[in-house]
């Protein structure tokens, strides 16, 4: 008999009403991440029907979004530096988690960040976990071996009320990476080549699980990155097996199972591993050994090139109109386009890993005089341990902004964004038109790329400027 | 809610492909804490040029396509986030439904539970409908087809339960809420 897939195997056991043709599958969700802009709405439903929130010990709450990157611990000094709706936002968070008994890891909490960095830097994450949040981004827990989707408000307060949602199970698309990963070129180069292949709605309705021996040396932070990226595929959610690299990042983490616990977990987990005899909907191969550094030249994560590549040339309407929105010329390469900010952040690469191989490329160097540079840790814990090591003072004394966590530039609405007609080469996920602020021009790249560029002052390739 | 069985009207056309929420309603307009009233932020930064006017080349700014309740969109419409402003927004400018050849998962979601009408057809027909603006056309969720003026109606899937909720203004919450003993039971067991 053929082996399950891991999609199947999680989504068996969490079955509390099975599927039929008429109605749904009732879905136990063992995670529900929330934060301040998709909740308020889905607290207002629980509140006039007299809902309690069924397990407030499953909810993760934190703020991330709106919430601004200048220093603010209590409301007041956050009044003083949020645009006045953001502050309303996050005011309604703290006061929906204290009626309804969420603990909140809020302004003052040393815990506060982005909602996906925080969960899996708690450990509260696990392989088989079924996880969601009213994020498309919720895809990045399925690097544990987690099912892990986002949600609108309407099931964010199903969740609230139930912990289950009604959901009918999605295919599972297998994608196999084979080859190593050269100098210079990260798991986030792989996405965006990956997203490229199957283009921005090539996963709509399934599930993807990265596999392959490349998948398999990546760390997590690395498969974090990808799984975190599966949405611009249109997929459902992203997934990797779990394995020993899975169960090391977990150990010893606050919210990680132990004691004998860990051992029954463990357990657990490895029969969830890739046998490889799993058989998918469909399989998709890429060869990572011949990638180099990618860059988005459009308007959606799929369009993009290898960054010495030439972009397309006029002349299909769609890509016409992304590359006058762009300002970016037809059929030639994106390298050496003048950049106007550099956003180092977002819950795709704004982890310890992502800084340090930034910091590690500027040390020593400056940000060019005509680029503004701005630093976001995922999490508070991320700042306090970068500050430890000392990377804030390479990005500073580089002339880069250091800031406290939050999505920041990601999204153009906590105060932090790129300008109109101004160029951002940014570690975020999403270039769509506007998605940094009225009029942004976005371009999409790992860590090290971004560091390049803003060193440059133009879109660089980061292997020019490392050692060796 | 609302049941829905039949919407007829004039369509309004958007052929652009990979719509994303971005442009539905850009974020900067989800820091509110309530759903109404978003209709002002839809689709906000091609509705409205830098000055604040209104962009005449915009199709929903078009004289024609006031009241029309049916849009017609190119592939994969409203990928990206998963914000339910984005249907939220679109009822408010008084939309019900939108036909595309794909529909983004999570988008689809969020509007069967507001009882915005997402509908997958096929390529030739979805040809035709971005060929002819205005033409009238009506959705009947009861025999899950969409009627063209001429020639026969094109079917769509739509989900069993999905349908049935729409048709009759069931709020998924009161039928989830009602298995409540079973996921006490489950809870129990795990
Ligand atoms: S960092 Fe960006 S993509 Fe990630 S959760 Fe925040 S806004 Fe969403």
């Amino acid at each position: 008999m053929p082996e399950q897939t891991l999609l199947s195997k999680i989504w068996d056991a969490h079955e509390v009403v099975p599927e039929t043709p008429d109605t749904p599958a009732v879905l136990y969700i063992d995670l529900h991440l929330v934060h301040e802009v998709t909740t308020p709405q889905a607290f207002d439903v629980l509140r006039a029907s007299g809902l309690p929130v069924r397990r407030p010990d499953r909810t993760l709450a934190t703020m991330d979004h709106s919430t601004p990157t200048e220093p603010a611990s209590t409301l007041e000094e956050l009044e003083k530096v949020a645009l006045p709706a953001a502050a309303a936002q996050v005011r309604a968070m703290i006061e929906n988690c204290e009626e309804f008994g969420v603990e909140l890891r809020g302004l003052d909490s040393p815990e506060r960040g982005i909602v996906h960095v925080v969960g899996p830097e708690q450990g509260a994450t696990w392989p088989g976990h079924t996880v969601v949040c009213g994020d498309s981004h919720t895809s990045t827990h399925g690097a544990f071996g987690a099912l892990a989707f986002g949600i609108g408000t309407t099931e964010v307060g199903h969740v609230l009320a139930t912990q289950c949602l009604l959901q009918r199970r999605p295919g599972a698309l297998a994608v196999n990476v084979s080859g190593r990963l050269g100098p210079g070129v990260t798991s986030k180069d792989l996405i965006l080549a990956i997203i490229r292949k199957l283009g921005v709605g090539g996963g709509t309705g399934r599930v993807l699980q990265y596999r392959g021996e490349t998948i398999r040396a990546l760390t997590m932070e690395q498969r974090m990155t990808m799984c975190n990226m599966s949405i611009e595929a249109g997929a459902r959610a992203g997934m990797v097996a779990p394995d020993d690299t899975a169960y090391e990042w977990l150990y010893g983490r606050p919210m990680a199972p132990a004691g004998a616990e860990w051992d029954a977990a463990l357990a657990g987990w490895r029969e969830l591993e890739d046998r490889g005899h799993a058989e998918f909907e469909g399989e998709v191969s890429l060869d990572a050994g011949q990638l180099r550094p990618m860059v988005t030249y459009g308007t959606n994560p799929g369009m993009s090139a290898q960054i010495d590549e030439p972009v397309p040339g006029s002349g299909v309407p769609a890509i016409d109109k992304a590359l006058a929105y762009m300002g970016v010329e037809p059929g030639k390469p994106l390298q050496g386009r003048e950049v106007d900010i550099v956003f180092l952040g977002s819950c795709t690469n704004s982890r310890m890993s992502d800084l340090r191989s930034a910091a590690e490329l500027m040390r020593g160097r400056r940000v060019a005089d005509s680029v503004r540079m701005l630093v976001v840790p995922g999490s508070q814990i991320v700042k306090r341990e970068a500050e430890a090591e000392g990377l804030h003072e390479v990005f500073l004394s580089a002339g880069a902004e250091w800031r406290e966590a939050g999505c920041s530039m990601c999204i153009g609405m906590n105060g932090d964004t790129v300008g109109a007609g101004k160029l951002c080469v940014s570690t975020s996920n999403r270039n769509f038109e506007g998605r940094q602020g009225p009029g942004a021009r976005t371009v999409l790249a790992s860590p090290l790329t971004a560091a390049a560029s803003a060193i440059r002052g133009r879109v660089a390739d980061p292997r020019e400027l490392m050692d060796g | 809610m609302e049941k829905i069985i039949r919407i007829q009207s004039r369509t309004v056309v958007l052929d652009i492909d990979n719509v994303d929420t971005d442009q539905i309603i850009p974020a900067r307009y989800l820091t509110t804490t309530g759903r109404d009233g978003l209709g002002e932020a839809a689709f906000h930064d091609w509705r409205y040029a830098k000055s604040g006017e209104l962009n005449p080349d915009f199709v929903l700014n078009h004289a024609e396509n006031r009241g029309r309740t049916i849009l017609i969109a190119g592939d994969n419409f409203g990928c990206g986030s998963s914000r339910e402003h984005a249907p939220w927004a679109l009822l408010d400018i008084g939309l019900k439904a939108v036909i595309s050849t794909s529909i983004a998962d999570i988008f689809r979601n969020n509007s069967l539970k507001n009882g915005f009408v997402p509908v997958v057809i096929d390529e030739k027909p979805h040809r035709w409908l971005l060929a002819n603006p205005g033409a009238e056309i009506a959705i009947d969720l009861e025999q899950a087809q969409v009627e063209l003026p001429d020639g026969p109606p094109c079917p769509f899937e739509i989900d069993r339960f999905a349908r049935y909720c729409l048709m009759n203004g069931v709020d998924q919450l009161g039928y989830l809420l009602q298995q409540s003993d079973r996921i006490s039971a489950w809870e129990a067991s795990h």
